[in-house]
């Protein structure tokens, strides 16, 4: 098709305009997070380092950082070894209700978090389990396992069964055809989506307001409960803009991981 | 990855054990892998969705505002028929259905301009720019609507620049939650456009169709189940949201505001039985899009 240059003119200034309405929220605040004045009213009034100083000194957003880290890590953890177990089964075994599983796995993700949300907290609070740390790594294992179960189940399928076949007709165990042959070939499959779990984990702010207890405050539930507060204007600023910095490694290490750029739109 | 340690023989002499059983007998090693993940999704998820389903049946004691085990359809009734819930559930799909057409109207294009106008080297840089984004945390990107859209005296970036802010609203969600998923949108459409053959575009042009044509009648067509698929993040992560309402709705409700309005009131089984209402919705948007063809276009 010949597109008149007109046309293709009018297409790259939509496209420009629309990268700008990607980024200029996220300028915006990373530039807020160096004003002098304490209000979101732009344009900011002056210069200063004041509030990350102030930042590095507060607790709250550092404690919140580290409850996150912990929910995420554990999260991970488990949805890995959730997530590739499935995967290993459900391409080298055919047996019934193959496809109801990857049903299931996909629900707590399909359903909207507010439906994960409630139902999780309703059955934790009948069970007479008590709602915190723990209660949040469950909910966050149980809709991570789908992203980690993708991404090892589409590399298997890619890589196929022949090299684990021949691993064996040349006498090895099946415990050595794993180590030697068939992990190193999923490994960085694993680790991507390891970190998409991870990064899924850290962002998710619905299904854990629901799930966590009294003490329990991830960092974006702090950003939830300060951003509302004039005084903490400043210092949600700064948080918010050391969120977006730490992603972009995050996001480039994702991609080198994967197969490709798709994978970067695999975080939820 | 050799491992010498000593303590490792017994290990890898039961490991060797167990590979041999498991190779005589494959059930073994179905049973092996796919115990654990069916086992903790059963229990943890589908366990807790049929509870809430119990639970919407449930009823609360007059006296002692607690959930007790009698059974009731009264709060069915409540959620599915008083106005009150009705009408946030209006609301909430019409806020997902605006959403979803803002994503769509603005997606077609700059994937249309990425996938075949775009040179090769600056098409990778701007799927990537499109992307980035989705990295940047979910609560900051809200968050940031905060310092666009305020109004008054004390006005943020869009006060600034355009003399004009819808302010903190229902304007000011649907905004929001456009910018938190358009790129699910621009994904899935723009990889459409890759699988299209450049070939059905020159025959509409060799046909005489002008290239506004062309795109009405032979790009949008074929897209659908990519539009579809798009559709799918777009309106069911809008309709379960609730905490971009809280950010920038000022006093607008969606669905999730009043689920946690009604858990808080206590009234349980009512939330129970209103968390329904979002179920039903997705799981019938479900079946319309595949219909459309989205799963296969994901694929």
């Amino acid at each position: 098709m010949t597109i008149a240059p007109s046309a293709r003119l009018a297409l790259r200034l939509f496209t420009w305009l629309g990268l700008g309405f990607l980024y200029v929220p996220l300028v915006a605040v990373a530039a807020l997070s160096l004003n002098t004045a304490t209000s979101l009213a732009w344009p900011p009034k002056g210069l200063s380092l004041q509030w990350w100083e102030r930042a590095a000194d507060a607790t709250g957003p550092r404690d919140a950082l580290a409850t996150s880290f912990k929910v995420a890590l554990a999260a991970t953890i488990i949805a890995l070894l959730l997530g590739s177990l499935a995967a290993f089964a459900l391409t080298r075994y055919a047996f019934f209700g193959r496809s109801t599983i990857s049903l299931l796995l996909v629900l707590p993700i399909a359903l909207p978090g507010i439906v994960t949300a409630v139902a999780l907290q309703s059955s934790f609070l009948r069970l007479g389990v008590g709602l915190g740390l723990g209660t949040v790594v469950v909910a966050h294992a149980t809709f991570c396992v789908v992203i980690t179960y993708n991404n090892v189940i589409a590399r298997l399928r890619r890589t196929g069964t022949s090299f684990a076949e021949a691993s064996a007709d040349l006498g090895a165990d099946p415990w050595q055809t794993f180590r030697h042959v068939t992990f190193p070939l999923v490994r960085s499959a694993v680790a991507a989506g390891g970190l998409l779990a991870f990064a899924l984990s850290f962002d998710e702010i619905i299904v854990t307001t629901f799930t966590s207890g009294p003490g329990v405050e991830t960092l974006p539930q702090w950003i939830l409960n300060n951003f509302s507060r004039p005084n903490n204007i400043p210092l949600v600023n700064v948080v918010a803009t050391v969120v977006m910095l730490l992603s972009i490694p995050l996001a480039w290490l994702a991609q080198r991981l994967s197969d490709g750029a798709a994978a970067l739109g695999g975080g939820r | 990855m050799s491992t010498t340690a000593t303590g490792s023989v017994p290990i890898a002499g039961l490991a060797r054990r167990i590979g041999r059983a498991v190779t005589r007998r494959p059930v073994l090693g179905l049973a092996a892998t796919v115990t654990a993940p069916v086992a903790w999704l059963l229990v943890v998820y589908i366990g807790s969705l049929l509870l809430l389903i119990v639970t919407a049946f449930f009823s609360i004691d007059g006296f002692t505002q607690r959930t007790t085990t009698e059974l009731t359809a009264g709060n069915l009734d409540t959620a599915f028929t008083e106005w009150v819930f009705v009408r946030t559930v209006l609301r909430s799909v019409g806020v997902a259905t605006a959403v979803t057409m803002l994503c769509i109207a603005i997606a077609l294009p700059m994937a249309f301009y990425i996938a075949k106008v775009a040179t090769t080297r600056v098409r990778r840089s701007l799927i990537v720019a499109v992307l980035l984004p989705l990295w940047a945390g979910y609560l900051v990107k809200a968050y940031a609507w905060r310092a666009m859209l305020q109004g008054g005296d004390q006005g943020g970036v869009l006060k600034s620049w355009l003399g004009f802010t819808p302010g903190f609203g229902i304007a000011g969600v649907i905004v929001t939650l456009t910018y938190l998923w358009l790129p699910y949108m621009v994904l899935p459409v723009y990889a459409g456009l890759e699988r299209l053959p450049a070939s059905l575009l020159d025959a509409a042009g060799d046909l005489g169709a002008r290239p506004w044509r062309s795109f009405r009648t032979v790009v949008v067509p074929l897209l659908v189940p990519s539009i579809a698929a798009g559709s799918l993040f777009t309106f069911s992560l809008s309709l379960g949201d609730y905490i971009t309402p809280k950010v920038v709705g000022g006093t607008t409700q969606l669905i999730g505001n009043l689920i946690e309005r009604t858990l808080l009131a206590p009234n349980q089984p009512l939330a129970a039985a209103y968390t329904l209402w979002p179920v039903v919705i997705v799981v019938a948007y479900l079946v319309a899009m595949t219909r459309l063809g989205a799963f296969e276009s994901l694929k």
